[in-house]
């Protein structure tokens, strides 16, 4: 009387398969927009020639050589402007400096504007080097742009942490709170399937997902920007499985009580806000000061971040990024067991 | 063996103050199709769903199958079928996928096919859930139920909501597993269902079972085969006393301006009525008659309606 149906669990996990490939919002979030994101930050922060210096020099009748002669200096570009007007388009950062001729020179900038501190220099260095200075030491420059050092390589690692995260805690905890709110956590506890078959189903699914959502973006970022993978896929697939696994804990965790998806929704923003910005996706936590370090790296996706970084970008080894594993793994481990012991199924 | 499929005693049920389940006792016999009915709110689906063991009662005993939930779940699960109240199934599987779903969840059970013919959905069987119209969707959680050939079916309030020829459908459905030899415990407040389906119905109000028997015996306990129903123009009233006097009257309630009449001889009360009602120069502005139902039974027992619209 029995028919083939390839067991529960089969069942549960192609039901998680099906929703989510027959959803093409989900499709796009999970794996075009890593990549269009990937594609903009790459153009945005291409790395360029030296960048040029603006500046203006204040019109007077003695500025106009001074003016000339800042224009001609590589990497400057001086224009001549009313005391008001250089004055308002260095407030509103168009100019990064502004000369005033006259003895002694003066030189107006923020001082706590890379910029400004940059123009400085330059332009100190142009305005010396016209007044007949001469270099007492020789140099040489030679330019560095090396795959691995640059901001889409810094980035790639990144998105991949992040999409992780994303997906983990959406695909786990918004499709659960979604199931409770249709009363479908119910319907199954009504049958014989078993809870951890179905908690299963959500961890398998995730599993070969993951699988597609990194190579996307590592692809991606090898054949579109030539981001290196030095690391052993291995490597990269066990930091990924991992991160993968603490953030459906971490999606369990947050959708083990919630009982309205907008109630999940606001939860997992919550968890998800403060490590987009802390824990280095866009950029390095080192800007940060040093005495939130010790809360940045105790976060778990800063922890998988550096681990992907580590190993796709050093070609480090499982054995170095233990330390970074565990933190991950913790918050994995601590998450499932404090949502399975919570967690409500009407 | 005993021939008892679900046995419950002294069920209780708190939600906060209020008391949802208030002692209720009751059997269903093995192939036979119970009915709880009552209003919203009357504590039908508190009790059905402690019942199926997806809610711990406060106080009370239940047993289905001679078993318990916490000796043999395992078991029970995989015996029971149900359809709960307002669950909504995955919208984007197929019907075919969804029930195949379910059947793999038990051991024993139908091909999938014969389920879908069974509750006439084999052409919807690759149509998205999300596609069906309401009465499908029910029919679709009852092919859910149905898959393990179950020996007792749980269903709450199954035609809630849907238009007459999609509840004929399901009645269908439900008097053929029940013709099959199953036992079916259902719930409604759909007096027409609980008449058409049940052998006996537990009529229930507050928590409570107020009234036990089959649909006919319950309708026999009026005393009256007949309901009249009358209003008079200027909204009179006629002494209740003089209307209980007359031929046949069992019983006079007044409800929302109506004067209401359970009567045995009903050829004999209404020319009586029409007779009082000249003599007071009282004219009509509404007469009705019908046939008793358990509706009736409810508003003679309790004051008030079953559909509270």
């Amino acid at each position: 009387m029995s028919s083939r149906s390839g067991g529960p669990l089969l069942q549960l996990t192609l039901w998680r398969f099906r929703e989510f490939l027959r959803e093409p919002e989900a499709l796009f979030w999970v794996f075009a927009f890593p990549v269009l994101l990937a594609l903009a930050l790459g153009i945005a922060f291409k790395n360029r020639g030296p960048a040029t210096v603006r500046i203006a020099v204040e019109a007077d009748s003695s500025a106009a050589h001074l003016q000339a002669a800042l224009d001609s200096a590589p990497g400057i570009e001086a224009v001549m402007l009313p005391r008001e007007e250089a004055r308002d388009r260095l407030r509103r950062g168009r100019v990064a400096l502004v000369v005033r001729a006259g003895e002694p020179l003066v030189y107006l900038f923020d001082s706590t504007r890379s910029e400004g501190n940059l123009a400085r220099l330059v332009v100190d260095n142009a305005v010396q080097t016209v007044a007949g200075r001469e270099d007492v030491w020789e140099v040489r420059e030679q330019p560095v742009a090396d795959p691995g050092s640059r901001y889409i390589d810094f980035l790639i690692p990144g998105l991949i942490g992040m999409n992780i995260m994303g997906t983990g805690m959406w695909g786990v905890g918004y499709g659960i709170v979604r199931q409770r709110t249709h009363k479908l956590l119910k319907r199954l506890l009504a049958s014989p399937a078993r809870k951890s078959q179905y908690m299963l189903s959500h961890i398998l699914a995730r599993l070969v997902f993951l699988v597609f959502e990194v190579s996307a973006v590592l692809a991606f970022g090898y054949f579109a920007f030539g981001v290196p993978l030095r690391g052993s896929l291995v490597a990269v697939a066990v930091v990924a499985f991992l991160g993968a696994m603490t953030f459906a804990g971490v999606g369990l965790l947050v959708a083990s009580r919630a009982r309205t998806v907008e109630g999940v929704s606001g939860l997992m923003n919550l968890v998800m806000v403060p490590m987009w910005i802390f824990s280095g996706i866009f950029f390095a936590y080192s800007n940060f000061p040093e005495f939130l370090h010790p809360f940045i790296l105790a976060l778990p996706l800063t922890a998988l971040n550096d681990a992907l970084r580590a190993v796709i970008l050093d070609g480090a080894s499982l054995i170095a990024v233990t330390g970074l594993l565990a933190i991950v793994s913790a918050w994995g481990l601590g998450s499932f067991v404090v949502a399975l012991r919570i967690f409500r199924w009407e | 063996m005993s021939n008892v499929a679900v046995m419950c005693g002294g069920l209780v049920k708190r939600y906060g103050s209020v008391l949802a389940v208030d002692g209720l006792d009751l059997e269903v016999r093995k192939g036979e199709c119970f009915g709880m009915l009552g209003p919203n709110g009357a504590g039908k689906t508190t009790t059905i769903e402690m019942i199926q063991g997806l809610l711990e009662p406060d106080a009370g005993e239940v047993r289905v199958l001679d078993l318990t939930w916490n000796s043999h779940e395992r078991e029970l699960r995989q015996r029971m079928g149900t359809q709960l109240q307002e669950t909504r199934l995955p919208e984007r599987l197929t019907v075919r996928e969804t029930v195949t779903l379910f059947r793999s969840f038990y051991r024993e059970g139908c091909s999938v096919d014969e389920v879908l013919d069974k509750v006439a959905m084999g052409e919807k069987s690759n149509s998205w859930v999300s596609k069906l119209s309401g009465g499908q969707r029910q029919r679709l959680a009852v092919a859910c139920a149905l898959v393990s050939i179950p020996d007792i079916l749980f269903l709450d309030e199954p035609t809630t909501g849907l238009d007459p020829q999609s509840r004929r459908q399901l009645w269908e459905i439900i008097s053929g597993f029940r013709a099959g030899g199953g036992t079916i415990l259902l719930t409604t407040h759909y007096m027409e269902e609980a008449e058409r389906l049940c052998d006996r119905v537990a009529i229930v109000d507050r928590g409570k079972i107020i009234a036990l028997g089959s649909p006919r015996n319950l309708i026999a306990s009026l005393g009256a085969d007949d309901v009249v129903e009358f209003a008079l123009e200027d909204a009179k009233m006629i002494d209740h006393s003089l209307l209980q006097a007359l031929p046949g009257v069992q019983q006079v309630h007044s409800d929302d301006g109506k004067t209401i009449l359970t009567v045995t001889r009903v050829h004999q009360a209404v020319p009586a009525l029409m007779e009082l009602l000249t003599r007071r120069g009282a004219a009509l502005s509404e007469l009705v008659t019908h046939h008793a139902t358990l509706e009736d039974v409810f508003l003679a027992l309790t004051g008030r309606h079953l559909r509270d619209e």
